[in-house]
């Protein structure tokens, strides 16, 4: 779906508010998560997530989303694993060193983010060493979890 | 260069006040002189002799010695063991990690067991792809990218912690370095990346080859537009180009290097090309040191190491000085001890 991937990048604002909304969402409903149960949740909701994010950003469910903080682009596409931005290897045309076929996905993240809002600025922090850990677990979930328990 | 507080060769320097390391690269560095590094290509043997030969063509003209670890993905002697070689008799290397081969586990590891063996400088980097060298079948690990190693070896000097966590008995002193690309794409993304490897812990920087110095002009402007070059040291790559057909091999086979044609024609167009590589090497280096901000050159002369002296000697970036290297010392040494 490498088409849509580089749509969703090119849609990085209207995908960026439409993110905002529905984590809000998640957050507020998280009283009724805890009802039901977050690891009853676990299963189902990551499935869907997978579906969704896998459709349009080639999501690789690292279970830590940095898209917001990426341009809309999924950094887990990156041959390297790359969280903080382009390696010195990227071709003149702006395509993959490893995996010439496709752009870089760091030069897609960085117009990306120049489209966004709050991701305009956010793409310049440094992101922590992924936590292989999480892999394959729910993103929305654990947001939703983390930011009622501490809201900020 | 003879420091006065000059220990044994192999010893450590003592740790001046806002320095982080005890080694000569850093003291070179703060004290404003236009430093030089070179990098030593690891030998494919297990003979330390071959690491020393390797590192003597480079006496008196360079500050730091790089130890590349598999550059291009090829594999030689590990750069841990060829620091530790080289600080035996009290050269001054650069230790190079990459994250290509290695997770966080063997490379703190790594950083402990080095700092241990008189390493002072570090220089982080992703590395090649697995595609690019001799082993394209290998596993490409990439636990940790370039800036979190960085940030991680940082916490592992400053706060004398583990990534997990878990407290050193004591911390490495290390210089930390990191590369920058400023010839590749995104353009204007490259100085507020660099930005990026200051706040993770960076605090000199070694670049690609630079061929284009109008490009590099406008990047260092830009850092200094940011307010940057107050808090980074920055040492430009070059190197000598033996003839066109390898400059066009760099350009299509190595990724990141950026050579315009003007240069690829001066080369085709010589009569000596290997000589004329040698003086655009020369040109570039007499350029690059009147940029504002740039605090020294790395050279990477690949397969023609013997050229760094030649260069570096006809260039006069090092306005006479000498650095430090073994047997120099031991003459000094001698000269004092004799009436």
């Amino acid at each position: 779906m490498y088409q849509v991937r580089l749509w969703s990048t090119r849609r990085a604002r209207g995908l960026e508010t439409l993110y905002q909304a529905f984590e809000r969402a998640l957050v507020t409903l998280d009283p009724l998560w805890r009802r039901i149960g977050y690891e009853r949740l676990e299963r189902p909701v990551a499935a869907v997530e997978r579906a969704i994010k896998g459709v349009l950003f080639d999501c690789q469910m690292c279970g830590q989303c940095a898209l917001s903080d990426t341009g809309m682009s999924c950094s887990m596409n990156c041959p390297k694993s790359m969280r903080n931005g382009p390696c010195g290897g990227v071709r003149a045309d702006g395509r993959c060193e490893v995996t010439p076929s496709m752009r870089c996905v760091w030069v897609e993240a960085w117009e990306g983010s120049q489209r966004m809002r709050r991701g305009r600025d956010s793409i310049h922090v440094v992101r922590p060493a992924v936590d292989r850990r999480l892999s394959g677990t729910s993103s929305w979930l654990r947001i939703a979890r983390e930011k009622a328990a501490h809201p900020s | 260069m003879i420091f006065a507080d000059e220990p044994a060769p192999g010893d450590p320097l003592p740790i001046l006040p806002g320095h982080s390391s005890p080694g000569r690269f850093e003291r070179v560095l703060r004290a404003g002189a236009f430093a030089v590094t070179a990098e030593l290509s690891p030998p494919d043997s297990a003979d330390p002799e071959d690491v020393y030969t390797r590192a003597r063509v480079f006496d008196g003209r360079v500050d730091a010695i790089n130890a590349t670890d598999g550059s291009g993905a090829n594999c030689h002697m590990s750069s841990v063991a060829v620091c530790a070689l080289l600080t035996r008799v009290g050269y001054s290397p650069i230790l190079q990690i990459s994250c290509r081969d290695r997770n966080r586990i063997a490379i703190q590891g790594d950083i402990l067991g080095a700092a241990a063996m008189g390493v002072a400088n570090l220089l982080c980097l992703t590395g090649d792809g697995v595609q690019a060298g001799d082993h394209p079948q290998a596993k490409p690990v990439f636990d940790l990218d370039c800036m979190s190693l960085t940030e991680i070896a940082r916490r592992l000097r400053d706060e004398g912690r583990f990534e997990s966590g878990r407290a050193l008995t004591t911390r490495p002193k290390v210089f930390l370095g990191a590369v920058e690309n400023p010839f590749t794409p995104p353009y204007d993304w490259r100085p507020l990346r660099l930005a990026k490897k200051i706040a993770a812990g960076a605090q000199f920087i070694q670049t690609q080859y630079c061929f284009d110095v109008p490009l590099l002009r406008q990047f260092m402007a830009r850092l200094d537009d940011l307010g940057l070059l107050d808090q980074v040291f920055i040492l430009v790559g070059v190197g000598p180009l033996p003839s066109a057909r390898t400059a066009q091999w760099l350009r299509h086979h190595v990724a990141g290097v950026h050579i315009p044609d003007a240069v690829v024609e001066r080369l085709a167009g010589a009569a000596r090309p290997k000589a004329e590589g040698r003086t655009i090497c020369i040109e570039l280096i007499q350029e690059i040191r009147e940029i504002k901000g740039v605090s020294g050159v790395h050279v990477m002369a690949y397969r023609q190491e013997e050229a760094v002296a030649e260069v570096i000697d006809a260039s006069g970036v090092l306005n006479g000085r000498i650095p430090w290297y073994p047997e120099r010392h031991k003459n000094l040494l001698q000269e004092k001890v004799a009436p």
